[in-house]
């Protein structure tokens, strides 16, 4: 028994080292005061920091992926709520099959998932003749797209967690469905519409792969800039982007854990 | 309070009939019980008083008016959930005050009769509370509060004890039998536990695949069933089965000729009270039947004891005795003889 238990917590410690060992190299290299990485470091210094406020790309690609994530995220839940409660609350034919295809962009590789959504932008902009391609509101839709999945999940896990008869006893005392659920349905379902929202917004966030397709010239996403830059230059101002995204992403899940325990969802 | 009227209610899925034709009047400040197995239709008959389940056919009238197609919120039905249903995100207050808010009543009389009710089911000064900090049976008591605080026009119980532990059932049944008469609260209550619904009704509706089998008091059930469904759920009968020959003379299959009150001719089932059949080391020759037959298994119940006695091969009865110091308590694999008046049992045919 405790050998099998020592076998497991070696595996566990070894599969966390390996995830995590880049993610701490990084960190350390954001602080290192030279500008070619090199071990051992030739000194600390938080220059990298203030680097990337001098790089206007840096900036403008954290806006956008910001203001993409939020509209995504805000357009996301207004279609996933619903859907989450339609797909859990309604018996009908089609049930199934919906509730796969809400969540099928989790499966899906985002190169494929980019590629179709580019020749689909292409078609729609040869058919309605108007700008689609490489708009800020085409980059949102395909967002939109990848958030849907976890709002409805998270939204799902907790509408399973609700009492149907506290519904009923709402209806019973004079409230109609509107009132029913305003008052009580969606007070019980918050946790899992924040976990949702913030998950959601991880996921915009950091995507990369699909929205490679649906960038426009001068409208880069923060993972795109940081891929582009990769490829001309190692200083460590990447590893300092990379540091405040981690810290950023890291801050949303701890938010998001203390709504709905991330581990029984993921 | 109201009267409450339930003409020919129906509810069907596809196929299934889950309520046919039910029929039930309950005057202003009557307990009714709906009493029965689980999926006898029941729960869906008092579902569709509330509003819940759209009926396939029939009427709800609710103190005159016509409430069949009406929605939950606009009828004045107050309910208690089998889970209690109380809303986990309020307080006790806040959860008895929700249907005044929906009835718009000021904010001065809500609180003055969130407080009267809560007095009425003995939690004053539990208001700030949250449900999760409260004990089931105190939860149950905020259900009952919730329910009543609107002033319904008919209280619906749905199972409301089958969460508590076995005390506290029976100090609860008092309690709301007690308050439903104080207040002279219409009400209809479903349950399956039938010494529930003996304890609590002014009338019981004994109902089973979707029908209602027999309205009457606990001693016209217990006395008269009128069928064997109801002879079997209301209190305990043990059936012996065979066929009347002629009026007044049944033959039990495993070939016992036995002396019974009435009967038209044809195959047919003899429903005995275990109470009511007198067991002794000889023969009865006082009573209209008396049996020789073998002790097949004892159950000691405390103040009672339950006696199985295997008369033929194809015939076996429970004789129920009282537990007497000093009294005739047979062993497995003792001979006895077991008897009883004719009167005592009851035919159905089958």
């Amino acid at each position: 028994m405790t050998l099998r238990r020592a076998a497991l917590n070696t595996a566990a410690t070894l599969g966390l080292l390996y995830i995590l060992t880049p993610l701490i190299f990084v960190t350390w290299l954001a602080f290192f005061r030279q500008e070619i990485p090199s071990f051992p470091p030739e000194g600390y210094s938080l220059r990298w920091f203030a680097a990337i406020l001098d790089q206007r790309k840096f900036v403008d690609g954290f806006s956008l992926s910001f203001q993409v994530g939020v509209l995504a995220t805000v357009i996301g839940l207004v279609l996933g709520v619903p859907a989450a409660l339609c797909v859990t609350r309604h018996q009908f034919k089609m049930r199934a099959p919906l509730a796969n295809l809400l969540l099928m962009p989790l499966i899906v590789p985002g190169v494929v998932l980019g590629t179709s959504m580019y020749v689909f932008q292409v078609t729609m902009e040869t058919a309605l003749d108007v700008d689609v391609i490489g708009t800020f509101y085409a980059l949102v839709a395909g967002h939109v797209v990848i958030v849907i999945p976890w709002i409805v999940r998270l939204v799902t896990a907790s509408l399973a967690g609700v009492d149907r008869a506290t519904e009923e006893a709402a209806q019973n005392l004079g409230a109609n469905a509107f009132v029913t659920f305003r008052r009580i349905t969606l007070p019980a379902i918050r946790p899992g519409i924040v976990a949702g929202a913030l998950f959601g917004f991880v996921i915009s966030f950091g995507n990369l792969e699909m929205s490679l397709f649906l960038v426009g010239p001068g409208r880069t996403t923060l993972p795109i800039v940081i891929l582009q830059y990769l490829e001309w230059k190692i200083d460590p101002t990447i590893a300092a982007v990379s540091v405040v995204q981690i810290v950023l992403i890291g801050a949303a899940m701890l938010i998001t854990d203390r709504y709905v325990k991330l581990a029984r969802i993921v | 309070m109201a009267h409450l009227e339930i003409r020919n209610l129906a509810k069907r899925y596809g196929d299934f009939h889950a309520v046919r034709d039910v029929s039930l009047s309950v005057a202003d400040g009557e307990f009714l019980v709906l009493l029965g197995p689980s999926g006898c239709g029941k729960t869906t008959t008092l579902r569709m008083v509330a509003g819940f389940i759209e009926p396939s056919a029939g009427t709800v009238t609710l103190g005159g008016a016509d409430v069949t197609v009406l929605p939950p919120w606009k009828r004045n039905a107050g309910m208690v959930f089998q889970s209690y249903a109380l809303f986990p995100h309020m307080t006790v207050a806040q959860n008895v005050a929700f249907g005044l808010e929906m009835r718009k009543v000021p904010r001065a009389d809500v609180e003055r009769r969130v407080e009267e009710t809560l007095a009425l089911v003995r939690l004053k000064g539990y208001g700030g509370r949250l449900p999760r900090q409260l004990s089931g049976g105190q939860q149950q008591r905020v259900a009952l509060a919730r329910a009543l605080a609107i002033r319904p026009d008919v209280l619906l119980l749905d199972e409301p004890l089958s969460n508590l532990d076995a005390k506290l059932r029976q100090e609860v049944r008092v309690e709301i039998r007690e308050l439903q008469r104080q207040m002279g609260l219409t009400t209809v209550m479903v349950t399956h536990d039938q010494e529930e619904a003996l304890t609590m009704a002014d009338r019981l509706v004994v109902m089973n695949e979707g029908e209602v089998r027999q309205v009457g008091s606990q001693r016209d059930l217990y006395e008269r069933p009128t069928d064997r469904f109801v002879a079997g759920f209301v209190g305990r009968s043990t059936f012996l089965e065979g066929a009347v020959e002629a009026p007044g003379r049944f033959r039990t299959d495993g070939g016992l000729a036995l002396a019974c009150t009435g009967g038209m001719p044809g195959k047919a089932s003899l429903s005995l009270r275990p109470e009511r059949v007198e067991i002794a080391a000889a023969a009865q020759p006082g009573l209209d039947n008396s049996l020789p037959g073998t002790v097949e298994f004892v159950s000691y119940l405390g103040a009672l004891i339950d006696i199985h006695v295997r008369l033929s091969p194809a015939d076996r009865l429970v004789a129920q005795i009282a537990n007497r110091d000093g009294g005739f308590a047979p062993e497995v694999g003792q001979h006895v003889h077991v008897g009883w008046a004719a009167s005592a049992g009851q035919v159905f045919r089958v």
